[in-house]
């Protein structure tokens, strides 16, 4: 999980820490985004992703650690990096007597250009009207105007710190289109999210962060399969051994009716051993990224790794909105 | 929860009220210090004048001898308004029931626009009236907070004067004249928060009322030596002033002041009830949809944010100039045979002519005003860090001295043009009375000139509070209140030297007249620069937002 360095990454960031006072925002992050992909950044709230960013925007000076974007010092070359880079909080706040078109515009010169033609097909898209004061907007127009701002640049590298919020999902899915337009031009996005059907929409890699801390870097692919599949079957008779075989967790055994949860990679043995009770019906249901995230969401990891995903923490499950592209998985999150 | 039924009359169900106990509790809770504060340090202003006429004039004849050349004298009429009773109490109802009232008006307007439009505004209204809170809940429960805050005013002066030794009953009506008056404006205020999507807007338009009625009345008193202009009578604060505390109360301008406050709350309820929340009866107009050239980087933003203020606080200055000019002729009549005010002038002042000195205090007060703009200058940056506007900024190619320094530019700049309009008002306005516009043209241009370093000391403090001890950026204006209470008060008070010398201002040569040596100038400055540049190094290296 520890980044090497390397020098080609669009953002590379080793052993970050950063602490307000006696709260430890970043403790030893790392990040590493590859030239022309999109990043997914995740983490429960609070968990370091915006103080990230903001120490990668040179706006927050890091205790400790290594930061570079774009090969070079967030902090010294503030000033040359932000030529490159467009910015979009997920709060947006406006100056109540400008309109969205001259913040636009604004923001366009602050980082060295802006290409008018793109800039007028993103307000057609975004169905933005640019001729309103930034006190007049609602939320998600207020995010518009910053994500117009940010897609009708030049900049190669788009940090986005969960753009979508206020969004309707309308509006998500033009958002949608101009990530992946812009990873056609070959730009790179470092894109915050909670949004999880946003990010396996759109990411080619994820970083998920708690308490200041990476905790899991990787494709969408590996990262599945380091998680469990649920799995229920109807046999033609009792079950035999399941208990016995490595990576089943969770067992759950009424007559014929089998429940349990198996490691991806040890599912091939617990097929097996069903096959030879012979099955009447069987789902198998993959694990959706809510689990994963979840599991790293939760609060107390424990010790044993996946603990975390048999408990719906209503608390958490708010803060982490259901993926819509992922089947709903009553079947697999089961409450003890 | 309970509700309230107060205030004014109007039709509304307790359901229109729910939840007003509630929000009442919520504003005194968020005002615990700000109205603590505004009632002590005013209450206990006007309370101690009591003491400082007794020290200057303890004997009959000399307080008649300045209640006397004082009504005699047009420009000190209208500056303060006329001598009603030359007692103690009545010199202090004097000196103080208008200023007094004014400042108990700018205290309203800012506790109901902070809990009337100011919550509409942050969104923060949504969620209350979302809850059980009645529609006119809010509106109520800001005029209450008001009302008792005046009321707590109203007290506090009368209990003060009244423990220094003066007559209770006119102690209680100088306090009901000056809290009454904040009530007054209390309710101007909720009009002015219906009519507008800006708190900032509305604090704005009350305090233009508050302006005018200063304004009419400082003309009708002008105008007629006994107070009997209608233009005086068509303004609050001559109500406050034709109380006359101490001089034979008329308890029954009271009731202009309570019939004036029900019918300007009649009217703030009566346009709640027709309007959306968050809505206004002056609708944001349309910008335009691409920016101007001009909106080219920090700098232009910095311009554009800042210019309509500049602009304001321009006029305004060339305004009071062309005010303290017009009635500066006069000064000599002012002070009459009384010797310890003329020293108290002089002191004020300079020991030049007595003309020269009147013009040397003005100058110097719009020295010290000006410290005013040129702070709130400077701390929108600390507003645009802590608003989160900054931030998106910095995020472009903008280096942090640059931000830092295009506001900077604003603020120092500023601070010559506002001078310079004020100087230029001061000039027009003594030149008109004398029949002699050029004369003393330069003299007194070049006198509020002289006035900026000194503001640009306590703009460079501000500088130096931002970029080192952000979280204390706002004590940059308890520095200008010290500045502006050493210089206002300070030789009523008789305070010793090195106490004054803690103000810049206290340093500066008494001009036009006066002898002007490059020392303290130079002083000034170097401190002025060296605040500026630690500010500087400081935001450069901390973190921002």
């Amino acid at each position: 999980m520890t980044a090497a360095t390397d020098p080609a990454a669009a953002v590379h960031v080793a052993g970050l820490h950063k602490s307000f006072g006696r709260t430890r925002a970043l403790d030893g992050l790392d990040l590493t985004v590859t030239p022309g992909e999109v990043h997914g950044f995740l983490g429960p709230n609070g968990a370091g992703k915006s103080t990230t960013i903001r120490v990668l925007l040179g706006l927050l000076r890091a205790d400790r650690g290594d930061a570079r974007l774009l090969g070079k010092d967030p902090w010294h070359d503030a000033v040359a990096l932000h030529r490159r880079i467009a910015y979009v909080p997920g709060d947006v706040t406006l100056w109540r007597n400008l309109s969205g078109g001259e913040v636009i515009d604004l923001y366009g010169r602050l980082r060295g250009g802006l290409d008018n033609a793109r800039r007028a097909r993103l307000l057609e898209h975004f169905e933005l009207d640019p001729t309103k004061k930034g006190r007049t907007y609602s939320k998600g127009n207020r995010q518009k105007v910053a994500l117009v701002a940010a897609f009708a640049s030049d900049a190669d590298l788009l940090i986005l710190d969960e753009p979508t919020s206020g969004l309707d999902p309308l509006m998500e899915e033009v958002f949608q289109e101009c990530v992946l337009e812009a990873r056609d031009r070959g730009r790179t996005v470092l894109l915050s999210s909670h949004l999880l059907s946003e990010v396996e929409a759109l990411c080619d890699r994820v970083s998920i962060i708690r308490k200041g801390r990476t905790v899991e870097s990787g494709s969408l692919a590996d990262l599945r399969h380091l998680t469990r599949t649920s799995v229920a079957a109807e046999l033609a008779g009792p079950p035999d051994g399941l208990s016995r075989l490595p990576g089943v967790h969770g067992l759950d055994v009424q007559g014929n009716r089998v429940r349990l949860q198996v490691d991806t990679d040890k599912l091939d043995a617990v097929l097996r051993s069903l096959t030879t009770s012979g099955v009447r019906s069987l789902t198998s249901t993959p694990p959706t990224l809510e689990e994963l995230f979840l599991r790293h969401y939760q609060d107390e990891l424990g010790g044993e790794p996946g603990d975390g995903y048999h408990r719906t923490d209503a608390a958490t499950k708010a803060a982490v909105r259901p993926s819509g592209a992922e089947p709903s998985d009553a079947e697999g999150v089961t409450t003890r | 929860m309970t509700a309230v039924l107060a205030g004014p009359a109007v039709r509304s169900g307790t359901r229109d009220l729910a939840g007003t106990g509630t929000l009442l509790r919520l504003a005194l809770r968020r005002d615990r210090l700000m109205i603590p504060l505004w009632v002590l340090l005013l209450g206990l202003t006007v309370a101690s004048l009591g003491g400082s006429f007794e020290a200057l004039y303890d004997t009959a004849a000399q307080r008649s001898e300045l209640a006397r050349s004082m009504n005699a004298n047009a420009s000190m009429r209208a500056l303060y308004g006329p001598v009603f009773g030359d007692s103690i109490g009545g010199l202090v109802a004097w000196r103080m029931a208008g200023f007094g009232a004014v400042l108990a008006a700018v205290m309203s307007l800012l506790i109901v626009v902070r809990h009337t439009r100011e919550e509409e505004e942050t969104g923060r209204q949504e969620m209350l009236s979302a809850a059980m809170v009645g529609r006119r809940a809010p509106i109520t429960a800001a005029l209450l907070t008001a009302f008792l805050a005046n009321i707590a005013l109203a007290l506090v002066i009368g209990a003060g004067l009244t423990a220094s030794g003066q007559p209770a009953a006119g102690s209680l009506a100088l306090g009901l004249a000056i809290g009454g008056c904040g009530i007054f404006f209390a309710g101007v205020a909720t009009i002015a928060a219906q009519l507008t999507e800006s708190a900032r807007l509305a604090k704005g338009l009350t305090g233009a009322v508050v302006g005018l009625a200063f304004v009419l009345r400082a003309a009708g008193d002008a105008a007629t030596a006994d107070g009997s202009s209608p233009l005086t009578w068509i303004s609050p604060i001559g109500w406050s002033q034709h109380l006359r505390a101490y001089a034979d109360e008329r308890w029954w301008v009271l009731l202009l002041l309570a019939a004036g406050t029900g019918a300007t709350a009649y009217a703030g309820y009566a346009l709640t009830a027709r309007r959306d929340l968050g809505m206004s009866f002056l609708p944001a107009r349309p910008g335009p949809a691409r920016a101007p050239a001009s909106l080219n980087g920090a700098f232009g933003l910095a311009w554009r944010l800042q210019r309509m203020t500049l602009l304001g606080w321009t006029i305004g200055f060339v305004v009071a100039g062309g005010v303290f000019g017009g009635i500066a002729n006069g000064a000599p009549d002012m002070v009459g045979d009384n010797e310890q005010t003329r020293q108290i002038l002089e002191r004020m002042g300079g020991a030049q002519a007595l003309t020269d000195t009147f013009l040397a205090t003005m100058a110097g007060m719009l020295g010290m005003v000006a410290a005013l703009y040129a702070t709130g200058a400077v701390l929108r940056l600390r507003g645009e860090e802590t608003g989160d506007r900054a931030e998106p900024v910095l995020a472009g190619a903008v280096g942090r001295l640059r931000w830092v320094a295009s506001h900077l530019v604003v603020a120092f700049l500023g601070t010559g043009v506002v001078l310079a309009a004020g100087g230029v008002g001061l000039a027009i306005g003594y030149g008109s009375t004398t029949g002699d516009m050029g004369g003393r043209f330069g003299p007194i241009v070049g006198a509020t000139l002289a006035q900026i370093p000194a503001v640009w000391v306590l703009t460079g403090l501000a500088t130096f509070l931002f970029g080192v001890l952000p979280k204390l950026a706002t004590a940059a204006w308890g520095l200008v209140g010290v500045s502006l209470a050493l210089g206002w008060i300070g030789p009523a008070l008789d305070l010793p030297q090195w106490a004054m010398d803690l103000s810049p201002f206290s340093h500066l040569p008494k001009l036009p007249g006066g002898d002007v040596t490059a020392t303290p100038f130079v002083w000034l400055l170097l401190i002025a620069a060296v605040s500026t540049t630690l500010g500087l190094v400081g935001a450069k290296r901390r973190d921002m937002g």
